[in-house]
């Protein structure tokens, strides 16, 4: 169905499809099969302030369904320059949008006020996009940097509501790695020890959820710099085959050889001149 | 955990909660746990600010779903600053519930949330007004809300008494919620009271293993 619209379109995501969805799934099902899901990032992902900052970690694998889809994705997203970064589950298509929208709000909104962006302003444009559409949005993010007030960590969840904490796990694997957190979380850890703290909640969540898996990222943020650890740990490494499954040539024995020519004959022949002037 | 606000009730991250605001003589008490919950088994904040203060005296406490209850705390804070900017005084308690019960009425299809709104306002003295989820406004002496006050309405029936003292006021409410968090499995963390009177407003916290013990523990 066609529908010219003379108005200018305004911003956002568009829910005209949602009705043609709704229809084309019903009689889908009706024939047995089944429409085609969009691709979750189940996931773990953790960030604590340590004495110095914030670290953001994140396991690297994307799901569809059963299937692991990116066996190296990025889950940590770069907001602006003045070190927010902000890590997020959820559906693979709506991270990446939020994270655009976002980054380019952020950007627009500092140029405006003149000033370096607060985590509390990405957090809270963040929030309410994600009211706004009433969880329809399915990303839950952890919002994490430094800025004039210190180190800060926020995570938000799909609905928009959001919550202010030292240490903060989220995604499918969260349950196990805010067990890793709550034995060993000090307040004003140093760096390596946070790392490590990080890298092992991340790994509790890998070893221990079935959407987490392949590498851990770290991104470590302070005052004066942003180091971005891809690929910090890989706890689990591909194992190493024990045979081949080739076989020389001249294997299998040949018993009978036998050739039958195809005869082809014209049919038919046009030429179509080209009209190259 | 992503899974989880599909199946619950409540969607996303849900105050599954206890809140409570009694008056005593001079002021208004308002408490709340601080467990925030997502399904019936995961605790996502234990310590959740349930407790907004919305203007000098007025505070608010809310339950349902935590996005929505921010959602309208927020704008119901900036509705409020307004109000009593234009009016060049201190809003009434009446008119902050009243702007909470606009929203909720309004929206009531889309929100999921219901709010205590409490304080003390220079009128009519220290006031309870229930918000509920569909837009009821309802001013009361003391109140008890959320997914943990039905395992508290015979002890609060039975142990409030007008005009209390402030001793008084803090022991029942405490009892009160110790008794909600210990029988309710999404209430719980630390109990959280505000005492609003003229003068002041005192932020008391009782951690977990400050609260009263009852016979079976």
């Amino acid at each position: 169905m066609l529908n010219i619209s003379t108005k200018t379109p305004t911003g956002g995501f568009s829910f005209e499809n949602t009705r043609r969805n709704a229809v084309l799934e019903a009689n889908l099902s009706e024939k047995g099969y089944s429409a085609p899901n969009a691709r979750k990032t189940g996931t773990t992902i953790a960030g604590l302030i340590f004495k110095d900052g914030v670290i953001l970690g994140a396991d690297t694998r994307a799901t569809d369904d059963m299937v692991v889809a990116d066996k190296n994705c990025m889950k940590i997203h770069y907001i602006s320059l003045s070190e927010t970064f902000f890590t997020l589950p959820g559906v693979a298509a709506d991270a990446d949008v939020t994270t655009q929208m976002m980054s380019s709000n952020v950007e627009l909104h500092s140029l405006s006020t003149g000033r370096p962006p607060l985590v509390a302003m990405v957090t809270r444009q963040l929030k309410q996009m994600l009211f706004r559409y009433q969880g329809h949005i399915g990303s839950s993010l952890i919002v994490g940097g430094v800025d004039v007030n210190g180190p800060q960590l926020y995570s938000i969840y799909p609905h928009g509501s959001y919550d202010k904490l030292p240490f903060l796990t989220m995604g499918s694997g969260a349950a196990s790695a805010i067990s890793v957190f709550e034995d060993r979380y000090k307040p004003n850890m140093e760096l390596e020890e946070a790392k490590q703290l990080v890298r092992d909640a991340i790994t509790a969540g890998i070893f221990c959820d079935l959407g987490s898996g392949s590498n851990v990222d770290l991104c470590v943020i302070t005052d004066k710099t942003v180091d971005y650890l891809r690929g910090y740990d890989q706890p689990v490494q591909k194992g190493m085959r024990g045979g081949t499954y080739r076989y020389k040539p001249g294997t299998t024995a040949v018993l009978t050889k036998t050739v039958t020519p195809l005869p082809l004959d014209v049919v038919d022949e046009s030429v179509q001149v080209m009209d190259t002037e | 955990m992503d899974s989880h606000h599909s199946y619950s009730q409540v969607k996303g991250v849900s105050t599954g909660t206890t809140i409570l605001a009694v008056k005593f003589n001079g002021g208004v008490i308002i408490g709340s746990d601080s467990r925030a919950s997502m399904g019936e088994s995961y605790v996502s904040s234990k310590t959740i600010n349930k407790l907004i203060q919305v203007h000098d005296r007025i505070f608010c406490c809310i339950a349902g779903s935590l996005a929505d209850a921010q959602a309208v705390t927020k704008m119901a804070k900036f509705q409020l600053s307004f109000h009593s900017i234009q009016m060049e005084s201190p809003p009434l308690v009446k008119a902050a519930a009243s702007i909470m019960r606009e929203l909720c009425y309004n929206n009531k299809e889309e929100l999921q949330a219901g709010f205590i709104t409490a304080g003390w306002d220079r009128k009519k003295g220290p006031q309870i007004y229930v918000v509920s989820l569909g837009g009821m406004l309802l001013s009361q002496p003391f109140t008890i809300g959320g997914s943990g006050s039905t395992y508290i309405y015979g002890y609060v029936d039975a142990k409030f008494k007008p005009d209390m003292s402030l001793e008084e006021a803090i022991q029942f409410s405490t009892n009160a919620l110790a008794l909600a968090m210990g029988r309710d499995n999404v209430s719980g963390g630390v109990v959280h009271l505000v005492v609003i009177t003229e003068a002041e407003v005192k932020h008391v916290v009782v951690p977990g293993n400050k609260l009263p013990k009852f016979h079976d523990e």
